[in-house]
């Protein structure tokens, strides 16, 4: 009970957590280094880094997907295990991974049908969250005939289908075109205000981190160390942010970190 | 679009039936004309051309419409050897269902533990290369010892041939899902048999469907087998068997049996084909 009026604000900490794969083999790798990392209730945090830096480890850390080789890491105050057993978090990966043999609505059900919900809640749930992404008239359509950015926006639906506090997002427009990204982008800042989920996003693009989030956190490789961490405060983003000259700032800002960590 | 394809189809049956029954007769009439030879040369003819070895086809055709005498009863061929094949169609399809019940269960076995597929592969692998005119009698007289039908003999002889495809390529499809779609049930904490039932089988049906096809076609080719080599009363196996002994007499018989035997194995086939759209295709159609 103390341990979690404590973190009551604390939607993931991370205390000196080390992920070794392979240990005591010729292939070893060291991915992550004391990795000691807050995120609070609401934020929106960036992971950015070189190619191999170990974004993709410390998001799956987070999602209990990985287990740290030493270290600890919790999530709303809990043992990562209890809250994916919980389901506090949603997750959406670069490509979709929507399972084309189920319809729109049907992939964005599936976590509810685990959950065991009913049939009709399910679709009343569905129906909400395609409004949330704007996809209603998609409903009946399979996968393949979505365009990737509208793949993308049905997987967000289904991670947030169960309402889960925290969404875990590995390049999510990483394979999108870039006018599709930058008004993708626009449209998961309206999610997240709407709902007030907690996001940790991994990108490898600057001037996304730095319009989305409210902290970018810079990754330096080999081993995978937090290099510094960017405040940012864009206030209300639209489409005309991207020309104003405190997101120049802030991208340079990213920029600047990045080239410092690549300098080594 | 389904109904042309439909037209097509049958279009396409007709005239490679017909190219058939040419080819026949075409090879026929020329050895006939150069008594087995190629013309021109003294070199042999493959199959030699008289009315023993290759009948003329209306004699087969007319051989299909003839009366047979079954027991007491006359019947014509047709319907004679439509019954024959109701009987082989029953212990296949018997076969077919324990197959693809055996070969799945041993693919998800596979699947949960490693350790059995490196143990079960291989014997799998192994006990196909058993001839199947040496497990027949073992087969059916064990099952006869146990006081079974011989049905059950024999379709065990068809399960035996059916398992394989379904337990390799089901093992397959079992694992074809990228690691990130387990990864993403795994984030739902969902169990391993959901992952199972949501994921992986529905993913393993394009491996499956191809295997199911193939084990159709050997739980009738394995249903016969297993007639004729334990010589049971009825079937197309027996059929066959009755018609080879008598065929230096009456040859269309056993060529009209052949044709019934081919018949069901394409109706099998079909039927397999027409579960993969109802379970696989149809949700895709509404894509075009
Ligand atoms: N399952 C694994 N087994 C062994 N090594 C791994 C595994 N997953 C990642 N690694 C190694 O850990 C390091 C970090 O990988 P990770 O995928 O987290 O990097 P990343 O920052 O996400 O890279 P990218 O930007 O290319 O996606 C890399 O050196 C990678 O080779
Ligand atoms: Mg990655």
């Amino acid at each position: 009970m103390r341990e979690n009026s404590e973190n009551l604000e604390e939607a993931v900490s991370i205390r000196a957590a080390d992920k070794v794969f392979n240990p005591d083999s010729d292939n070893e790798v060291q991915a992550l280094l004391g990795i000691d990392l807050d995120i609070k209730e609401g934020d929106f945090i960036s992971l950015i880094g070189p190619s191999g830096c170990g974004k993709s480890t410390l998001l799956r850390l987070i999602a209990d997907l990985l287990v740290p080789t030493a270290g600890e890491v919790k999530v709303f105050g809990k043992t990562a295990n209890q809250a994916r057993l919980d389901q506090d978090y949603g997750m959406v990966f670069q490509h979709s991974g929507l399972f084309d043999w189920r319809d729109v609505s049907a992939n964005i059900e599936l976590p509810l049908e685990l959950k065991g919900w009913s049939k009709a809640d399910r679709q009343a749930r569905s129906k909400e969250m395609l409004e949330l992404v704007r996809l209603e008239e998609f409903k009946d359509h399979y996968p393949r005939q979505l365009s990737g950015g509208m793949q993308q926006r049905v997987s967000i639906a289904r991670a947030l289908s169960f309402e889960p506090r925290l969404l875990l997002m590995d390049e999510p427009f990483g394979a999108l075109d870039e006018m599709t990204r930058e008004h993708m982008q626009v449209e998961l800042l309206r999610i997240w205000r709407e709902t007030g989920t907690t996001v940790v996003f991994v990108t490898h693009s600057i001037p996304e981190a730095a319009f989305l989030s409210s902290k970018v956190v810079v990754l330096s490789p080999r081993p995978g160390r937090i290099h510094s961490e960017i405040t940012v405060d864009l206030g209300d983003r639209t489409d005309q942010t991207r020309e104003d000259p405190e997101f120049f700032q802030a991208t340079t800002e990213v920029r600047e970190a990045l080239r410092a960590v690549e300098a080594g | 679009m389904t109904k042309r394809k439909a037209i097509k189809t049958a279009f396409t049956v007709i005239v490679s039936l017909v190219l058939l029954v040419l080819l026949w007769e075409g090879y026929k009439w020329m050895g006939q004309q150069t008594e087995d030879h190629w013309p021109g040369t003294q070199l042999g003819l493959p199959v030699s051309t008289d009315d023993l070895t290759m009948p003329h086809a209306s004699d087969i055709f007319n051989e299909l419409t003839d009366e047979i005498r079954a027991g007491r009863e006359t019947l014509p061929m047709t319907v004679y050897l439509a019954k024959k094949a109701a009987f082989t169609f029953l212990e296949a399809a018997i076969g077919f269902s324990l197959g693809v019940i055996v070969g799945l269960m041993l693919a998800i076995f596979m699947l949960r533990w490693r350790f059995a597929e490196k143990g079960f592969l291989p014997w799998i692998n192994v006990s196909q290369t058993v001839p199947l005119i040496a497990l027949a009698p073992i087969v059916v007289t064990w099952a006869r010892l146990q006081g079974y039908p011989d049905m059950v003999g024999i379709s065990l002889i068809a399960t035996y041939l059916t398992f394989f495809p379904v337990a390799v390529s089901g093992l397959r499809g079992l694992q074809s899902p990228d690691s990130s779609d387990v990864e993403l049930m795994r984030s739902y904490a969902a169990s391993w048999s959901s992952t199972l039932i949501k994921l992986r089988l529905p993913a393993a049906r394009p491996f499956l469907f191809p295997a199911f096809k193939l084990a159709a076609t050997l739980s009738v080719v394995g249903s016969i087998v297993g007639e004729i080599s334990i010589g049971t009363k009825t079937g197309l196996g027996r059929a066959i068997l009755d018609f080879a002994q008598r065929y230096s007499v009456w040859p269309e018989r056993l060529y009209s049996s052949v044709i019934a035997a081919s018949l069901l194995g394409l109706f099998v086939f079909g039927l397999v084909n027409a579960a993969e759209w109802f379970f696989i295709k149809r949700g895709r159609e509404v894509l075009k």
